[in-house]
């Protein structure tokens, strides 16, 4: 069963936070919603979660209107960013507490509720670590643990808020795996929340952007990546250089070299601005047919390497190239420039 | 030759170091350890026989009552209070939040005394509510009801303040949690919200336990100072005192200083027993 999100509207005083938001989410979809800070999206999720009233809209789930049920009615799971771990009980009394928390026949005898908090710190792998308090555990151990507490309710839909926001890259890479592994075995339906373009891509079934409180694009993926519909959703999801173009029969005119024109773009004559990604330049040395140019910098970083170029016509613009092509270049050379491919709006 | 390790250098010179030490010592010794002192010496001055006998008089032991009483019925009074207006003031939005915070500060920037004439204006023979209280055989000023209120305003602010830096910097997002988790709200309030507050509650509760038994000013001008009925034990020290009644009053003095001291000592021991606890308490 879907949830239906429908004309979601919400302030705060006079700032608006969500612009008449409409989102379905499937049965077990893992759906991103991506933005930049102040985009509304961790407003949205609480809506769901029912920690925040939308002023109008609503949000529907299994044929039920949520936003007629009270929080701890919805039997949703959320994980906080900052995990918002209850301080003063262990790990295994966090995630015990929304089972203990349940009423009437619904309420597990103690015995059950050790077996299912043994279960779910294992399934954490935090097998042994009950006993612990949030703060004798690392940032990547609370983030499971809260997983777990979430778990434990079997919600019926699975939120999380910037979950690897607090963590360094690696434990980031692990977790996001491992979150992957979660949800495929769960089945879950999961929204996560991320100002982060490469989780969100790598993660998620779809992806919703937000910008300024209303969604700019939802696709999965590819669709986002590589059919951008507006130049925010591009240069939301990497990094972009732009450069004034002529356009002349369905290709983007830049120093006298012709760049194919990709999907998304709806000019097909006259001058425009073309957006192209760093990466989708071709570099000659010498001069040439193309944008001619003067390297200032060659920064190695890893498999790739950065290059610092002054155009002549004076404006600056750093490309990247694979690693083996930069090893020739050097600084002060002067170098030809030669985007393959560009979008213009 | 020693080998001098270099000192670093942000160290100020020992001379310094030392000098605001002594500086601090000598000023906590005359201001607060001399006068502590001078207490106890003067109570027992006449030998341990005039110091006990002085709380076996019925007057000294109706003040200690009293005293008790009123401690009994403002602390339970202002901490539930406390706790109310902490919980409001740091887990919810509404209008006039910040007139609420500034008004819960009011008994610690108005002078005592002014607090009692207030209950002296509203519940006097000739005050705007007394005589409705009096026609009904209900005696508030020159009674123990007016120094129970005029303890309870006094010390009022102790608990809230003890509680609202500490609840603002916690947040809501476990109280949050709880409720996503299918917590209702006193599930939530006792399981999740008091237990994260308890060292901050207790510490308030201590130190607004201390300040009520050992208001004077307010007390003074609502009690009437009728001996044996409505003084309590600070009044009852200045009954004594202007008797010329040394040993005595300084006796009950010593009896404040000494819940004074065991209070401290409470907090203190608190501190360094939990210390762990309340450190991790702080951390997020």
């Amino acid at each position: 069963m879907p949830l239906e999100i429908e004309n979601i509207r919400k302030s705060f005083g006079k700032f608006p936070a969500l612009n008449s938001v409409s989102l379905r989410a499937e049965d077990s979809e893992f759906i991103a919603l991506l933005g930049p800070s102040g985009s509304g999206k961790t407003t949205l999720l609480r809506c769901i979660a029912g920690l925040e009233v939308p002023d109008s809209g609503t949000i529907r789930f299994q044929g039920e209107n949520l936003l007629a049920q009270k929080v701890r009615d919805r039997r949703i799971g959320l994980v906080f960013q900052h995990y918002a771990l209850f301080r003063h009980m262990t790990a295994a009394q966090n995630v015990a507490f929304g089972l203990k928390a349940k009423r009437g026949k619904d309420k597990p005898d103690s015995a059950t509720i050790k077996a299912r908090v043994e279960e779910l710190l294992a399934l954490v792998q935090l097998d042994g670590l009950g006993g612990r308090y949030p703060s004798q555990l690392s940032g990547g151990q609370r983030q499971r643990v809260a997983l777990a507490r979430a778990l434990a309710i079997e919600p019926r839909i699975l939120l999380l808020d910037e979950p690897f926001g607090a963590l360094d890259a690696k434990v980031r890479r692990e977790l996001r795996r491992w979150l992957r592994q979660i949800h495929e075995r769960t089945g879950l339906t999961t929204i996560f929340v991320t100002h982060d373009q490469e989780e969100a891509l790598e993660l998620a079934d779809r992806v919703a952007l937000l910008k300024d409180g209303a969604l700019e694009q939802v696709g999965t993926p590819e669709e986002l990546y590589h059919h951008p519909a507006t130049p925010f959703v591009f240069e939301f999801l990497g990094d972009v250089v732009k450069l004034p173009c002529e356009i002349v029969d369905g290709a983007a005119v830049l120093g006298g070299v012709r760049a194919t024109l990709l999907g998304g773009s709806r000019k097909t004559s006259g001058k425009g601005i073309a957006h192209v990604r760093p990466d989708a330049f071709d570099v000659a040395p010498g001069e040439g047919e193309g944008l001619e140019a003067t390297l200032r910098d060659v920064v190695s970083a890893g498999a790739s390497a950065r290059l610092d170029c002054l155009l002549d016509t004076g404006d600056a613009l750093e490309i990247r190239v694979p690693h083996d092509l930069a090893q020739n270049l050097r600084p002060g050379e002067r170098v030809t420039l030669r985007p393959r491919e560009a979008r213009v709006w | 030759m020693i080998n001098r390790i270099p000192a670093a250098p942000t160290r100020d010179p020992p001379w310094f170091k030392w000098t605001l030490i002594a500086v601090a010592l000598a000023y906590v010794l005359i201001v607060l350890v001399l006068p502590l002192l001078a207490v106890f010496v003067e109570a027992l001055r006449k030998g341990e026989a005039a110091y006990f006998a002085s709380f076996k008089e019925p007057a000294a032991l109706a003040a200690i009552q009293l005293t008790l009483l009123v401690t009994a019925i403002a602390v339970p009074l202002n901490t539930v209070f406390g706790l109310a207006a902490a919980w409001a003031i740091t887990k919810f939005e509404f209008v006039g939040k910040s007139f609420l915070t500034t008004l819960i500060d009011l008994p610690l920037s108005v002078s005592p005394v002014i607090s009692g004439l207030v209950y002296v204006l509203l519940y006097s023979a000739h005050g705007w509510f007394g005589p409705f209280f009096l026609d009904r055989g209900i005696e508030i000023i020159f009674a123990v009801p007016g120094i129970v209120m005029a303890t309870t305003l006094v010390t009022f602010p102790y608990v809230a303040r003890e509680l609202i830096p500490l609840m603002q910097q916690q947040g809501t997002d476990e109280e949050a949690a709880a409720a996503t988790l299918g917590a209702g709200p006193w599930r939530t309030f006792f399981l999740v919200t008091l237990p994260n507050v308890k060292w901050a509650l207790t510490f308030g509760v201590l130190l607004c336990t201390a300040r009520a038994m050992g208001e004077f000013g307010a007390v003074s001008v609502v009690s009437g100072h009728i001996r044996g009925l409505t003084s309590t034990m600070p009044l009852h020290v200045e009954i004594l005192y202007n008797e010329y009644n040394f040993v005595a009053a300084f006796a009950i003095a010593s009896l404040l200083a000494l819940f004074a001291l065991v209070t401290l000592g409470v907090r203190a021991i608190l501190e360094q027993r939990f210390e762990a606890e309340l450190a991790a308490a702080n951390r997020t």
